[in-house]
């Protein structure tokens, strides 16, 4: 593109605030009542990573997988590219994250984090992504708009993070990019967009996931003991 | 598109639309039959064309969302009746076309349409089976203009859409540009190249096309389109609180955008504006506002100079 440092992100920004939302209430309604299963999932995942049953590392990626795959096809492949022929790069991402997370879940590698500020950011993340969808209804958009946990993409990606800092293992590092990646776009896009408040979130979730990473790399290589299980 | 005969018909056919519209909408029409818009010529054919068009990007792109696209089609429905011709897309606006198409379709096809469309893909090869897939969107059988989008591929597409005209399957052909990009290679393909239109941004507060641009397109005969007339937005939310100066009531104009718009259009090279709107009232405002007086050049400075104050 010629003259590139004449394009501002608005440039780049194909659909309104209101077209952007009303995805999100088409998405819900056509998914109605499979809300349900989101939330009851999210709370299975939240139980196991706090009770760390055997074999709890392998169930979260596993789910975590099948969020992102589900999340990948359903919302921004068949949805968002009707709004955004950039999806169609995007997609291909939550594709890849499935598939690490589906491997890492078959071939194991992962444990249980018991305490230090990853686990605390990664249950704080956590939070945030259960706490998301009280923010449509409290900016006004109802909650037939509501961003829920496998079923949008910015609440799978943030709970993903929180969940795999309360993991750990050499393959946390392959699996964060992705999602931080997401989430860094998705504030780009909500802000560029004129929504701060609903920018925050994502952008609260790679702030928070990159200072416990680089919390976790500095006690390492500062050879402190690391917290854990 | 240009005769008596479709211009009768694309009243009729406004007519017969408005009467297919929500009571929602119909109700905000009941502001009184409004006059016809005015007429420019396009210099290379000597057909005229409404003053004022309509454009599509962000717009328009709201993609299979039912409520959403019945509203894209009440303000075409409105266009249409008000006696609006020009509507303007790209394959870069998401699924700006195929809302397009889709409301064209619940309309009856319009006759009065001028499609406006363009070529958008870098590799030039591409470039006639992108332009396919936009016209089965449209679902139009040939374009009335294609034009290259930002310049991109210029040559290559230039040449394709000049077999496309020779071959009597486009009626024009025509470059684009916004925001001042790239004037100067603009300027050169329009000295070198037989082009139909052009379309670039002018608004009251960027009138750097004044330079070059548009003395150019009067020496050589080019139509030009102008996009952007109020920023995307930006200046009629900028102007809102202000209130209307003196001289808006000596050229007609009852608010910023008709304004705005009568400034743009008194310039003697401009063809057609085609502001974006999801709104039937606004489209009818725009239309309007190629009515009644317009400024001359004494009056063309003062309100460039007050709307600089501002
Ligand atoms: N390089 C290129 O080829 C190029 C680049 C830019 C644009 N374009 C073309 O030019 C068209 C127009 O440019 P644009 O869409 O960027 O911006 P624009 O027409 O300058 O502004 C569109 C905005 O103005 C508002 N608006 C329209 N009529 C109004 C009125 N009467 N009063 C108050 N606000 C009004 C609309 O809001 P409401 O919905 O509330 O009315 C909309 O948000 C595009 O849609 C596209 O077709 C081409």
């Amino acid at each position: 593109m010629s003259e590139w440092w004449t394009y501002r992100p608005e440039d780049f920004l194909l659909f309104s605030p209101r077209v952007y939302w009303r995805l999100f209430e088409l998405h819900n309604a056509a998914l109605w009542p499979g809300q349900f299963a989101a939330v009851a999932l999210l709370a299975v995942l939240v139980w196991l990573a706090a009770a760390r049953p055997a074999g709890h590392a392998r169930l979260i990626t596993a789910a975590l997988a099948l969020a992102w795959a589900f999340t990948g096809w359903a919302f921004v492949w068949s949805r968002t590219a009707t709004i955004n022929w950039a999806a169609e790069y995007l997609a291909p991402l939550f594709a890849i994250e499935a598939l690490l997370l589906a491997l890492v879940a078959v071939l194991g590698g992962l444990r249980g984090r018991r305490s230090g500020i990853a686990t605390v950011a990664g249950w704080l993340l956590v939070a945030l992504a259960a706490a998301q969808p009280l923010l449509a209804p409290v900016s006004g958009r109802g909650w037939a708009a509501a961003e829920i946990f496998a079923i949008a993409p910015d609440p799978t990606a943030i709970a993903t993070l929180g969940l795999l800092l309360t993991l750990r293992g050499p393959m946390v590092w392959a699996l964060v990019p992705i999602p931080l990646l997401w989430c860094a776009l998705s504030a780009l896009t909500l802000w560029t967009m004129g929504e701060p408040a609903a920018a925050a979130l994502p952008l609260a979730a790679c702030l928070v996931t990159l200072a416990a990473l680089l919390a976790v790399a500095v006690q390492t290589r500062a050879g402190a003991p690391v917290p854990r299980s | 598109m240009t005769t008596t005969r479709r211009n009768i018909l694309a009243a009729g056919l406004g007519g017969a639309m408005a009467a297919l519209l929500p009571l929602q909408s119909v109700g905000a029409q009941t502001t009184g039959v409004q006059a016809a818009p005015a007429r420019r010529t396009i210099p290379s054919s000597g057909d005229t064309i409404a003053a004022v068009g309509l454009g599509t990007w962000i717009t328009f792109n709201v993609g299979d969302d039912p409520v959403l696209r019945d509203e894209c089609m009440e303000v075409m429905a409105a266009f249409f009746a008000a006696g609006g011709q020009m509507i303007d897309s790209s394959p870069m606006y998401g699924s700006a076309q195929a809302v397009v198409g889709d409301g064209l379709t619940r309309l009856g096809r319009p006759e009065a349409l001028f499609s406006a469309d363009k070529v958008w893909i870098s590799d030039g090869d591409a470039g006639p089976a992108q332009i396919e897939q936009s016209r089965q969107l449209w679902g139009v059988p040939a374009f009335d203009l294609v034009q290259v989008h930002n310049l991109l591929a210029w040559r290559e597409h230039l040449a394709t859409l000049g077999d496309m005209k020779a071959d009597g399957r486009l009626r024009y052909l025509g470059i684009t540009t916004s925001e001042g990009r790239r004037h100067d290679l603009f300027e050169d393909v329009m000295r070198r190249q037989p082009l139909d239109f052009v379309q670039l941004s002018y608004t009251i507060v960027d009138r750097e096309a004044e330079e070059r641009l548009l003395p150019m397109a009067m020496d050589r005969g080019i139509a030009v389109i102008v996009n952007r007339p109020f920023r995307q937005g930006a200046l009629t939310r900028q102007l809102e609180g202000e209130p209307l100066p003196g001289w808006a009531a000596e050229i007609g104009a009852t608010t910023w955008a008709q304004a705005i718009l009568k400034f743009i259009l008194s310039h003697p090279a401009v063809t057609t504006v085609i502001p974006a709107t999801t709104r039937v009232d606004h489209v009818r405002e725009n239309l309007a506002a190629s009515t009644g007086p317009m400024p001359d050049a004494a009056l063309r400075a003062r309100m460039a100079a007050d709307v600089a104050a501002l």
